[in-house]
């Protein structure tokens, strides 16, 4: 690694072994879990199919990821609803 | 008391598991405990030249499950150290000439009259692995702070909860301080954080484990090695003592990080 290199990975704080430690965990959520990217994916949008059919969702902003504390693994879904579709408004 | 049994093991090979079990095995017979060591990389014997016990063999653990040899008989015992003994692997044989009940009954055989019965683990997560793993009471995990053997622990990890032989101990091996300062090696805290078990040992890089086992001598017999100081120190956990960490990790302030990154390279 030349000096430069180094100057750039301790300025910005990107040091190789950060890097390394960021991967590893993305790479072992789904290692542990057995669940790809794509499954994620097809999750997300059964999951929006679903609440659709009751309530009106914001569809581009729904999260659905993997998240993990320790080694316990969690599925968490972010589904913000469209304005206008609380009780109120409807009645 | 019947003896503990040990499995070393690490989904990664070359990551130091026959000499992590060769200097523990040093470590803890130094302490007077009678200590067997069983080489489970049946086809890849290794074991008997880091002890330096390889001309020494005349039946190993095939003979013994097959019937050839009795449990003492293969038994190699260290001259070095009052009660060390070695049951080599097979050298001309796979590992499917042995069972998990296998090891399980040789393991059981063994316990009457050892202390700790240690388990070097062949390399992946098949047979072999399974083998080392069926009679364990303990297990201990080795890594190395890099990518590839940390993702591989993790499996094994993984694999040993499902076993029911949970949590593995980890041991950090080859850790390189002035690395880790510099930003360019994960530190025993960033492994500790993605791995999430207990942590029983971290051995620094040394160039005296290459020299020990060209010498078939574990670095444990030498009180000055630093690496065998960290195995004994991994001993005298085994045995139940509070034995603080060594310092490789002091955080570096400002000045040794500029230091560092004006340091000859």
């Amino acid at each position: 690694m030349t000096w430069w290199e180094r100057l750039i990975g301790w300025t910005s704080g990107t040091s190789s072994a950060a890097s390394a430690k960021e991967r590893l965990q993305l790479v072992l959520i789904h290692d542990r879990t057995d669940v790809t990217p794509a499954t994620i994916e097809l999750i997300k949008d059964e999951i929006i199919a679903v609440i659709q059919k009751h309530v009106a969702i914001d569809a581009g902003q729904v999260e659905v990821a993997l998240t993990q504390d320790k080694r316990e693994n969690r599925l968490v879904a972010n589904i913000p609803l469209l304005e206008g579709t609380s009780r109120r408004r409807r009645r | 008391m019947a003896g503990k049994v040990i499995t070393i093991t690490s989904g990664k090979g070359g990551v130091g598991k026959t000499t992590t079990t060769a200097n523990i095995a040093v470590a803890l017979a130094q302490t007077g405990a009678k200590v067997v060591c069983i080489d489970a990389d049946i086809g890849l014997r290794n074991l008997d030249v880091v002890m330096g016990l390889e001309n020494r063999i005349v039946y190993d653990i095939v003979d013994i499950v097959e019937g050839r040899a009795r449990v003492r008989q293969a038994m190699i015992k260290d001259k070095r150290l009052p009660e060390m003994y070695l049951i080599p692997a097979a050298q001309t044989r796979d590992k499917a000439a042995v069972s998990p009940a296998d090891m399980i009954k040789l393991a059981e055989e063994l316990r009457q009259d050892m202390d700790y019965i240690l388990v070097d683990s062949p390399a992946g997560i098949e047979r072999g692995f399974r083998n080392a793993v069926a009679p364990a009471d303990q297990v201990l995990i080795v890594t190395n702070p890099e990518v590839s053997a940390v993702r591989d622990a993790d499996r094994i990890v993984g694999l040993i909860e499902a076993e029911g032989k949970g949590p593995g101990h980890l041991i950090i091996n080859r850790v390189k301080m002035e690395m880790v300062k510099r930003g360019d090696m994960l530190s025993q805290e960033d492994v500790l954080d993605i791995l999430a078990i207990p942590l029983i040992g971290v051995v620094p890089e040394d160039e005296g484990i290459l020299v020990s086992s060209n010498r078939g001598a574990p670095a444990a017999l030498d009180d000055k090695n630093r690496a065998g100081q960290a195995y004994r120190d991994i001993a005298r956990r085994l045995l139940g003592q509070d034995v603080p960490f060594m310092a490789l990790e002091e955080k570096s302030g400002f000045l040794q990080r500029l230091g560092a990154l004006f340091g000859a390279r």
